[in-house]
């Protein structure tokens, strides 16, 4: 019997190590560092090669629809960064002034980030109370 | 109606506390009257937490913006099916909708079970009550949906009511988003059911196998709700735009997958226990495994650990989710650990082609996948742990490893149920795999001279007609038996046949649902896109579609103000339909949203998007996609449901009304369908 158990664990070995080697080499094609816009601009040379992810918010009034690509402009602190989408998904409807966006792609040297996906989260404003209210002061519902 | 509601639930808490210590106390000092006391005070929470959560939707309904959620998550002009809908829309809600539900399947399951699993009970209504009171302390001390808003005045805090709620969130508001968390967290929820006779199970070291019975019952229950909550959401992320189509890798759609994964590789090796008495500890690691990842993947879409497209709120219920999660892993494990000794396996291994090891591969397979899953899901905390800096993994990593994954697990559906336990003759290999395996192949060559391309989609075309060969081959050869023996019709007879052995034939149906969807799957391979600017008498051609730009309105009602394009769609020469694709802007959240419109058939659906203005020409801008096969993942998935409902129902052992019951083929017969299959 343990003749069974072997060829089992030969075959389930081979498996694995077929997915695992798969798994590298996926994991080599689209892995993305997440950088912040001031250390994109500061990397220079480099920075045009890898796959990135930048974060920021996008800067009001900045999108604008071009026949095939769309243009917005995201901020983060004192830093700003103009982006083109050029993906085939729609843009996600979070896209829109003040929204937390994420975007992934390669920057140019053009000093224009190009990108191949946008995620965005819709900003909290409606989520934000009435004035005069602060949160800590909400009474408890009893 | 607040107060009642915030009481009902601290009442709950109450209750909860008792039933754990009445339910311990009872079985150590073995007092049947405490635990039949701690079964009723469960009931009592289940009604108080019932009670709490319609006393939140009759404030939703009456509009009570004065309850802080309700004035964040709704308003007066939102349609009535949504504002019930705002119930799960957020945090606090979203929590209390937990609660209820896994009360109401916790008294379901001691109702159902407390007679004909007597000495299970206790520690069953411990676990179950345990779980509930770490969703309890959660609603009553720290998300309480209840709260009200108040202004800080000279006179001290003063409760008020804004004139109207912010609104729920535009996205959300698609009748799959009504269904869609409610199926979802039932299956979350289902699983607890199982956790807790599998771990009462455990520490009362139940002889017998009637428990795993009643555990693989509640266990599919809860594997029904979570397939068809996944679909449905993958149906809403298809018609709502920015969720990367129907699946697209994201951490909370990987988190729902996880306990399906492993749910999965449960239902298939729990049967290794119950014909062979195999995989005992396995079984109990997988079960505790799928009731942990429900538990994690509800804290991962709830703290905003990993950054996601669903925008849900950061908040402070990481910290109480990670060290529940801590205490059910070291709890779970020590009681596993100490009960090694029973769970000795009764067999050993005899062949590689045989049903056994198919069952092992699939849960090798399941496994890795869920692994990898979780691997890429948590890659970017991973990465920042040990090298400092954060990388995320993208699709093609989730796509390199899960297609060869999917397959293989496509191969086993086909293959495995046709093995017999212990091993395989060749014979019988020839004998039932000819006929698919050559039905499969014409089929995949029939679409490559359709012009499909790409090993991965002819693959999955050949397999999965392998697999609808196989199951169809399986009920052909089931009712032909019938048939000869009763003369009933061959429809009469596939009937017949189910309803004699359920969970066999509800398992083929749910393997053909899981075909139909990788053929649906296929349909990525194939899509078609294009956009353009247009005005009003333009045309776009994809394919062999025309489409003519008839003009573009304007709407407004109280909720939304918008815009909406007409485009006649021509089929060749003839008008096959009008599509009306749309963008609103929604008044009380103040945020744009696109409709799209879809037009399904069978063999693809046509999507169009209304994108926008172009700035620099003032043009409306069209997306136009052509997504081939979309439908048949839909399809798929109710195929799935129907088999899961098929498999729950109980089997008929003699058919009732038979004019010669007394004879004694009946027993014969069935042998002989058992045998034949």
């Amino acid at each position: 019997m343990t003749g069974q158990k072997s060829k089992f664990l030969i075959g389930s070995l081979v498996i694995l190590g077929v997915l695992a080697w798969l798994g590298i080499s996926g994991y080599q094609e689209s892995k993305t560092y997440y950088v912040t816009i001031s250390e994109l601009q500061a990397q220079g040379q480099h920075a045009y090669q890898t796959r990135v992810r930048v974060a920021g918010t996008v800067f009001p009034g900045s999108i604008r629809r071009e026949s095939n690509r769309l243009r917005f402009t995201l901020h983060q602190d004192e830093q700003s960064l103009e982006v083109v989408y050029v993906g085939t998904e729609p843009v996600p409807d979070t896209l829109v002034d003040d929204a937390q966006a994420i975007v992934t792609g390669k920057y140019t040297r053009e000093n224009v980030f190009v990108a191949q996906k946008v995620q965005a989260k819709c900003a909290s404003k409606y989520e934000a109370l009435p004035p005069g209210v602060e949160s800590g002061s909400a009474a408890s519902g009893t | 109606m607040d107060t009642l509601g915030s009481f009902s639930l601290l009442l709950a808490f109450a209750f909860c506390l008792y039933a754990i210590a009445a339910a311990l106390i009872g079985t150590w000092k073995n007092k049947p009257l405490l635990e039949q006391s701690a079964e009723r005070a469960l009931v009592t929470v289940c009604g108080l937490v019932v009670v709490s959560t319609l006393s939140l939707v009759v404030l939703l309904l009456r509009d009570d913006f004065r309850v802080a959620y309700i004035a964040s998550h709704s308003n007066r002009a939102l349609p009535v099916y949504f504002k019930f809908a705002a119930l799960w829309s957020g945090q606090e809600g979203s929590l209390l909708w937990w609660s209820c539900l896994l009360a109401v399947f916790a008294a379901a399951a001691v109702l159902l079970n407390r007679r004909s699993h007597r000495h299970l009970m206790p520690y069953a209504v411990v676990t179950l009550m345990t779980v509930l009171l770490f969703f309890l302390v959660l609603n009553n001390f720290v998300v309480n949906p209840f709260r009200l808003l108040a202004s800080q005045t000279p006179a001290g805090p003063q409760v008020f009511a804004p004139p109207d709620g912010g609104g729920l969130n535009p996205l959300l508001q698609h009748p799959a988003m009504v269904i869609h968390p409610p199926m979802l967290y039932l299956g979350f929820v289902g699983f607890a059911v199982p956790f807790a006779f599998a771990l009462s199970a455990l520490i009362t070291r139940s002889k017998g196998e009637q428990w795993i019975h009643l555990t693989r019952r509640w266990t599919m229950i809860a594997w029904g709700f979570l397939t068809i909550g996944i679909l449905l959401g993958a149906r809403w992320a298809y018609a709502v735009l920015g969720w990367g189509g129907y699946w697209g890798w994201d951490p909370v759609e990987n988190a729902s997958l996880l306990p399906w994964l492993t749910g999965t590789a449960f239902l298939h090796s729990v049967m290794m226990q119950e014909k062979r008495g195999m995989m005992k500890v396995w079984n109990m690691v997988l079960i505790f495994g799928t009731f942990f990842l429900c538990i994690f993947a509800t804290f991962l879409t709830r703290s905003g650990v990993l950054s996601s497209v669903h925008a849900f709120a950061q908040s402070a219920i990481g910290p109480y989710f990670a060290v529940f999660l801590g205490f059910t892993l070291v709890v779970t494990l020590a009681i596993l650990l100490s009960r090694l000794d029973f769970l000795k396996s009764d067999n050993q291994l005899d062949s590689l082609v045989s049903r056994e090891s198919s069952f092992l591969f699939n849960n090798l397979i399941l496994l890795a996948s869920c692994f990898a899953v979780l691997w890429g899901t948590l890659f970017p905390l991973l990465s920042e742990a040990v090298q400092g800096v954060k990388i995320s993994v993208g699709a093609p990593y989730f796509n390199k490893v899960q297609i060869p994954i999917g397959l293989f697990l496509l191969f086993l559906t086909g293959v495995g149920p046709l093995f017999a336990w212990r091993r395989t003759s060749l014979e019988s290999l020839r004998r039932n795999f000819t006929r698919p395996l050559l039905f499969g192949a014409v089929v995949a060559a029939v679409s490559f001279a359709l012009g499909v391309r790409g090993f991965y989609a002819l693959m999955t075309v050949f397999l999965a007609f392998f697999v609808i060969g196989t199951i169809t081959m399986e009920f052909y050869r089931g009712a032909r038996v019938l048939r000869q023996k009763t003369g009933q019709n061959w429809a009469g007879a596939a009937i017949e046949l189910t309803r004699r052995n359920t969970r066999r034939y509800g398992g083929y149906v749910i393997h053909f649902g899981v075909a139909l969807l990788f053929i649906g799957f296929v349909g990525n391979a194939l899509t078609a896109h294009k956009q353009a600017e247009v005005v009003a008498g333009d045309e776009i051609t994809l394919r062999n579609y025309r489409f003519v730009v008839q003009g573009i309105e304007q709407q407004e009602n109280d909720n939304y103000v918008s815009h909406r394009a007409r485009l006649d769609v021509y089929d060749g020469e003839k008008l096959f339909a009008t599509m009306y694709p749309e963008r609103r802007f929604y008044k009380a959240s103040q945020q744009p949203t696109t409709e799209v419109a879809i037009r399904p058939r069978l063999n693809e659906d046509i999507y169009v998007v209304f994108a926008g203005l172009a700035e620099d020409s003032g043009r409306a801008v069209m997306q136009i996609y052509i997504n081939p096969l979309v439908n048949w993942v839909w399809i798929g998935g109710f195929v799935m449901l129907l088999g899961t409902l098929i498999a729950l129902l109980p089997s008929r052992t003699v058919p009732p009304g038979r004019p010669r019951r007394r004879r004694r083929r009946p027993a014969k017969e069935r042998d002989e369908v058992e045998v034949a299959a």
